[in-house]
């Protein structure tokens, strides 16, 4: 990338890239765990909790800073909740031939 | 900003977003086979742990404390959450899920405008960063109150409020209505982006018209609709989040919510693709609203009826056996007597197997996840492509609450489900088909496969049925 770029312009150079890199990892992805990729996704999708505590992080209180902190126990839900029900669900994915005792609650 | 504060350098931080976003991904790939899944699992739990820390590191410390009080209120919450729901109620928890995205999305939004320095962002905000904000606003308000429509309609709380009836809602020039809040709404965030100061009016009201805009796109589609529409809104989640990583010119934000964006994307494709059914037509909705329309020449002709003990009978006499699950086995809560009976079958020497339509059930794969929880191994689990060649040779069909799926109307040209791919039932020797009651599935189409003289109708509860089996196989 040229030096002195607009972060503009840089950034949809990562977006671009990353639209194809998603492209072509989920087309792998098999059919029979689309409901884990969903639930996945929505964990991902919730980084925006960096956003959250950026708005959350200034000195002085104001309302920003109060979204901001809201803001942050929403995606943390989905952070907890998301990571925590894929694993639930792919701990039932299992093959026939090994009697594991294992089971998830 | 904040440089007093920093315990860590902009390159670092970029450096550790830049390993997080690679965990993301692998996270992703992981998912291409069951036997990887749960370490990809790993990689993105980690992924995230590290962008939490790091970003943890840059606020100033007198804050933290509350932060990572919310943080932990919200994870107890997610966590009990995640530990209680039933798998038949994922898609309910997804739907719910993304409105949390969503609605996080419009907060941080708000707050960007109101202190752009808490970002690093210049303040007054450039017109680039104004652009990206309308963007983040608007996809992340309309992902909350589309969600929440969502929510209500799989939830089953159409008895209670006609806004979330699972049956479309449809009124004159709805459309009409829709396009002119739109471009209203737009209207409000070129406001917004010519204007120098922060101008609150426009926001508000931009942001207020694209929650009503959630609502009403999502009202007219109808319930067997939801997987697209549960894509398309998982979609829309990852696209908010990559506005919001544009406005604050963060990488790993860009790139998870791209990773989302597409992965809703291509699902929704898929779910249309199964339906035969363009995402416009979906989109606009309605489809199903004249339910019943084409089911009234079912008069004349006749079905054949049979019990539970007649089904089982058939059942273990045959060698090959092939269940097609819909969503009517989801509703029973049927998947662990059919558990039980496909192990009866088993010890019987029937060979037994599943085939998976792609839109059966509310959401993507659904199916997949109540068969794994009945503990029924995914190696005997096949998607509809991969079983179809073989359904001829198949001695009885057993179809479980499934209708428009199985139906050979779909070989038949000028019928509305022309061309979309079914499990071919119809050409297995015989086929029993539980139901119950003889009413129209969703797409308002009769079922010629239910006259057919080697079918054999099983009226009933799915589950009541299928443990009836049960008893009469011991």
């Amino acid at each position: 990338m040229a030096a002195g770029a607009d972060p503009t312009v840089v950034n949809l150079v990562v977006f671009v890239l990353a639209v194809f890199v998603g492209y072509h990892v989920i087309w792998n992805v098999t059919p029979a765990l689309h409901t884990p990729l969903m639930s996945v996704t929505n964990a991902i999708s919730s980084v925006i909790i960096v956003g959250a505590i950026l708005a959350a992080g200034p000195s002085e209180t104001d309302f920003g800073a109060i979204l901001g902190v809201i803001a942050v126990a929403l995606a943390s839900v989905n952070i907890a909740g998301g990571f925590l029900v894929t694993q639930r669900m792919l701990e039932m994915f299992r093959k026939k031939e090994p009697p594991t005792g294992r089971r998830d609650a | 900003m904040l440089e007093e504060a920093r315990t860590i350098s902009a390159n670092q931080l970029t450096l550790w977003y830049l390993v997080a976003s690679v965990l993301f991904i692998l996270a992703l790939k992981g998912l291409s086979s069951p036997t990887t899944a749960r370490r990809g699992n790993l990689f993105g739990i980690a992924g995230m742990a590290i962008a939490v820390l790091v970003t943890l590191a840059v606020v100033s410390r007198g804050r933290v404390d509350l932060i990572v009080l919310a943080m932990l209120a919200g994870g107890a919450v997610g966590a009990a959450i995640a530990r209680r729901v039933a798998m038949t109620q994922m898609p309910e928890l997804v739907a719910a899920m993304h409105s949390l995205v969503g609605m996080a999305a419009v907060l941080i939004a708000i707050a960007a405008v109101n202190n752009p320095a808490a970002f690093g962002v210049p303040d007054p905000l450039p017109a680039g960063n104004k652009l990206e904000l309308f963007v983040g606003t608007v996809v992340g308000a309309i992902t909350f109150s589309g969600s929440v429509i969502a929510f209500g309609k799989l939830a089953g709380l159409g008895r209670r409020l006609r806004l979330f009836s699972s049956a479309p809602i449809v009124f004159p020039a709805q459309h009409w209505l829709n396009l002119a809040i739109g471009l209203l709404m737009i209207a409000f965030g070129v406001a917004f982006f010519l204007s120098p100061e922060p101008n609150w009016t426009a926001f508000i009201l931009m942001a207020a018209l694209a929650f009503l805009l959630g609502v009403l796109i999502i009202i007219p589609i109808g319930g067997a609709d939801m997987p697209v529409v549960i894509s398309m809104l998982n979609s829309y989640s990852g696209w908010a989040a990559a506005g919001i990583g544009f406005s604050l010119n963060n990488a790993m934000l860009i790139i998870a919510g791209s990773l989302v964006g597409s992965s809703g994307a291509i699902l929704s494709y898929i779910m249309c693709r199964a339906m035969n059914r363009s995402f416009v037509s979906v989109i606009l909705g309605g489809f199903g609203a004249e339910e019943g329309a084409k089911a009234g020449d079912a008069g004349q002709k006749t079905v054949k009826a049979g019990s539970a003990e007649d089904a089982a009978f058939l059942l273990e006499n045959a060698q090959s056996v092939v269940i097609v699950p819909g969503y009517g086995l989801a509703v029973a809560r049927a998947q662990h007597a059919v558990k039980e009976m496909v192990d009866l079958l088993g010890e019987k020497g029937v060979q037994v197997r599943f085939a998976i339509h792609p839109v059966a059930g509310r959401m993507p794969g659904h199916m997949n996840v109540l068969l794994a929880e009945a503990e029924v191994p995914y190696d005997q689990v096949f998607e509809m492509e991969e079983i179809n060649g073989e359904m001829g040779t198949v001695d009885v069909a057993l179809v479980l609450g499934a209708n428009d799926v199985v139906n050979p109307l779909a070989y038949e040209k000028g019928s509305p489900i022309y061309g979309m791919p079914i499990v071919d039932v119809h050409k297995a020797r015989t086929v029993l088909v539980n139901k119950r009651s003889m009413a129209a599935g969703y797409a308002g189409l009769d079922n010629p496969l239910f006259y057919m003289d080697r079918t054999m109708m099983v009226f009933g509860d799915a589950k009541k049925v299928v443990e009836d089996i049960v008893k009469a196989l011991q």
